[in-house]
């Protein structure tokens, strides 16, 4: 499980988050809430480990480690991946040969291209002129082969195409082990489907899309750089969208 | 005989002339006596030491000679092994040959002129050996023919030439390799490589370069396509040395003949690397690709690329990468002449620092920081056997380096 106490982190010389308190069960997925700037991709790249995110206060811990110290390679061999919003292009290497790194050579990179249509994309270079709905199929086709227990979603559903948006949802949700939910519910009462669940995710949404294929178990808004509720994921969202994000979490509080 | 004494009197009135570019080198400094080697049996050949070996097997040999089709052996002025396990591959040393075959004169100095410079000059004049690969018309090898000119006499001028024939509709793949001793510091290699893709041939050329810190390099290679024939011509160089400069020369000159180059250079601090690419789209429907990958490791490099487009008809392309890492200079020159409609000819250059973005990036799929492997450039058209053992080369070198 990921646990995060009482995390501070600063950007340069600015607080950009105060007195994070976040737990994620093993089999949980949480949706995460705010207004642009309030510290959401803040939190996922400093749970991700980038060091511009100075921790200045508090832990983080994943799988009972301390990976609050942890380089970024070493805490996405532990377990942890993350979907980028705006990735950046690496020249020179093709999306065949990054898949290939993330399955650590195991795994088999053209049926996972193949679920996310994406096998005509395998010779380029990596993100190099992709389109938003691409680049999210890029790095869900990563994810995939990755194999992470923890995934951390930046606005997986921004910049796609509908036509694209039941694709990207149902990859999310193949990866977080929640697809064929109505199915499964005939067979397996709901409180068996969450034992045998293990992965873990953390979504950051603006528009809530994503939860129409996602259940996720918790949501969480993050206002001015404070996690400041969980709750119900599509209650938090009616309700931002009725009273906005500030009222919302002082509602809520 | 006549030709013979005129070479050498061109080489002599060039034996100072300096070359157009890279910094001047005085050969005097370079002893070029013959150093005397023992003949390696095959069995030898599998019995070298453990250090030597190793740097025999980054320059991309296989002492076993299991998967390949012939070897040349060249241990400072000494051809110390020359063989061919492989029908149709015929691998002779330049001295023999130009002792015991005619034929030989049709190729020696015919596409590299003898005095193009004080370096050209050396190999007429001062020539230790070298090796002559011809495969015969319509002979398709499967394995490649390893060739490796080793360097190990401190303050040696290895002065070699090597001539290398794909006759009509042969397929021929060669792997040659240049290493030093790991005690060797300073030395100087001349080489003078002349390459012949005849009608519908097919020829790979893979060069590894393995160099020492004190080493000076002038590598001089032309190269003449026929029609229908491929030339894949690819370079790697991830050791230091103190100075290298080449400008190989390709003339496509039949119809749909197709050239390639490409290289990974890895610059290593207090090195220079002046390394360019020439090709000359002489005829309808030649097409010819540079694509250079540099990291300046702290090194000097400069990446030239220059594409001649005669006539209509053809399409060419050069792309030069250079990511400057630790330091280090990274100039990419890119040239393109056109000389009629009907041309179409691009390149695409780019010399940047690796981003810490994309370090982080490649980092948050479980890359290490240092790992380099992404850096690889995949050579399209060369056989799977001959693709394992340049990545193999690449890592033993990239593991060496760190």
């Amino acid at each position: 499980m990921l646990h995060i106490e009482d995390l501070q982190v600063e950007l340069g010389e600015k607080v950009i988050l105060k007195h994070i308190d976040l737990d994620i069960k093993i089999g949980e997925t949480h949706a995460l809430f705010g207004p642009n700037g309030s510290g959401k991709t803040s939190l996922l790249m400093t749970i991700m480990g980038y060091p511009q995110y100075k921790v200045v206060r508090g832990k983080i811990f994943f799988k009972d480690v301390d990976i609050t110290e942890l380089p970024i390679n070493e805490r996405a061999q532990l377990g942890i991946g993350m979907s980028y919003q705006r990735p950046p292009t690496i020249d020179g290497l093709k999306t065949r040969q990054i898949v290939q790194i993330c399955g650590k050579d195991k795994v088999d990179v053209e049926a996972l291209a193949g679920r996310v249509n994406f096998l005509d994309f395998m010779e380029r270079d990596v993100n190099a002129g992709f389109s938003g709905g691409e680049i999210k199929r890029s790095e869900l086709l990563q994810l995939m082969a990755q194999d992470a227990d923890l995934m951390l979603f930046d606005e997986p559903e921004s910049g796609v195409d509908i036509e694209n948006i039941a694709l990207v949802g149902e990859t999310i949700a193949g990866l977080l082990q929640r697809n064929g939910e109505q199915y499964e519910q005939k067979i397996k009462t709901k409180m068996q489907r969450k034992i045998e669940r293990t992965k873990m995710g953390l979504i950051i949404t603006h528009t809530g899309y994503i939860l129409d294929y996602v259940a996720a178990d918790k949501g969480q808004v993050l206002f001015d750089g404070m996690l400041s509720c969980v709750s119900n994921p599509v209650e938090i969202l009616k309700c931002i969208g009725k009273t906005g994000y500030e009222e919302c979490v002082r509602c809520i509080v | 005989m006549h030709s013979i004494d005129e070479l050498k009197e061109r080489a002599e009135k060039a034996s100072g002339k300096k070359a157009l570019i890279g910094p001047d080198i005085n050969l005097d400094e370079f002893e070029k006596a013959p150093v005397p080697h023992k003949y390696l049996a095959d069995e030898d050949l599998c019995a070298l030491p453990e250090e030597e070996e190793q740097e025999l097997i980054m320059a991309g040999m296989d002492i076993t000679q299991k998967e390949r089709g012939g070897t040349y052996f060249q241990k400072d002025t000494t051809v110390v092994h020359c063989g061919t396990k492989q029908e149709g591959v015929e691998v002779i040393p330049i001295r023999r040959a130009l002792e015991e075959h005619e034929w030989i004169r049709d190729y020696y100095w015919k596409l590299v002129k003898v005095d193009t410079d004080k370096y050209t000059a050396a190999a007429e004049l001062d020539l230790h050996d070298g090796y002559v690969i011809r495969a015969l018309p319509g002979s398709k090898s499967v394995y490649p023919v390893q060739a490796c000119l080793y360097l190990e006499k401190e303050g040696l001028q290895q002065t070699v030439h090597n001539i290398i024939i794909a006759e009509e509709d042969s397929e021929l793949h060669i792997i040659t390799g240049c290493a030093t001793s790991p005690h060797l510091k300073k030395g100087a290699h001349v080489g003078i490589s002349e390459f012949f893709v005849k009608k519908n041939a097919k020829l790979s050329f893979t060069m590894i370069h393995n160099w020492a810190e004190d080493m000076v390099v002038r590598p001089r290679s032309v190269a003449r396509v026929e029609a229908g024939g491929l030339f894949l011509n690819n370079y790697i160089c991830m050791k230091p040395v103190k100075s290298l400069q080449m400008y190989p020369v390709t003339h496509l000159a039949g119809e749909d003949a197709v050239a390639r180059f490409y290289s990974i250079i890895v610059g290593s601090p207090g090195s220079e690397y002046d390394i360019g690419g020439r090709i000359f789209l002489k005829k309808p429907g030649t097409r010819a690709e540079i694509v250079t990958r540099t990291i300046s490791n702290g090194g000097d490099i400069i990446a030239r690329g220059h594409l001649i487009g005669e006539v209509a008809g053809i399409k060419a392309h050069l792309e030069c990468k250079g990511l400057i890492l630790n330091g280090g200079i990274m100039r990419a020159i890119p040239e393109l002449e056109g000389y009629v409609d009907g041309v179409e000819m691009s390149h695409e250059a780019a010399v940047g620092k690796i981003a810490q973005e994309e370090i982080s990036y490649l980092m948050s799929r479980g890359l290490d920081e240092d790992d380099r492997g992404f850096l690889n450039v995949d050579i399209p058209g060369l056989p799977e056997q001959l693709k394992a053992e340049i990545d193999r080369a690449i890592e033993a070198s990239d593991k060496d380096m760190m």
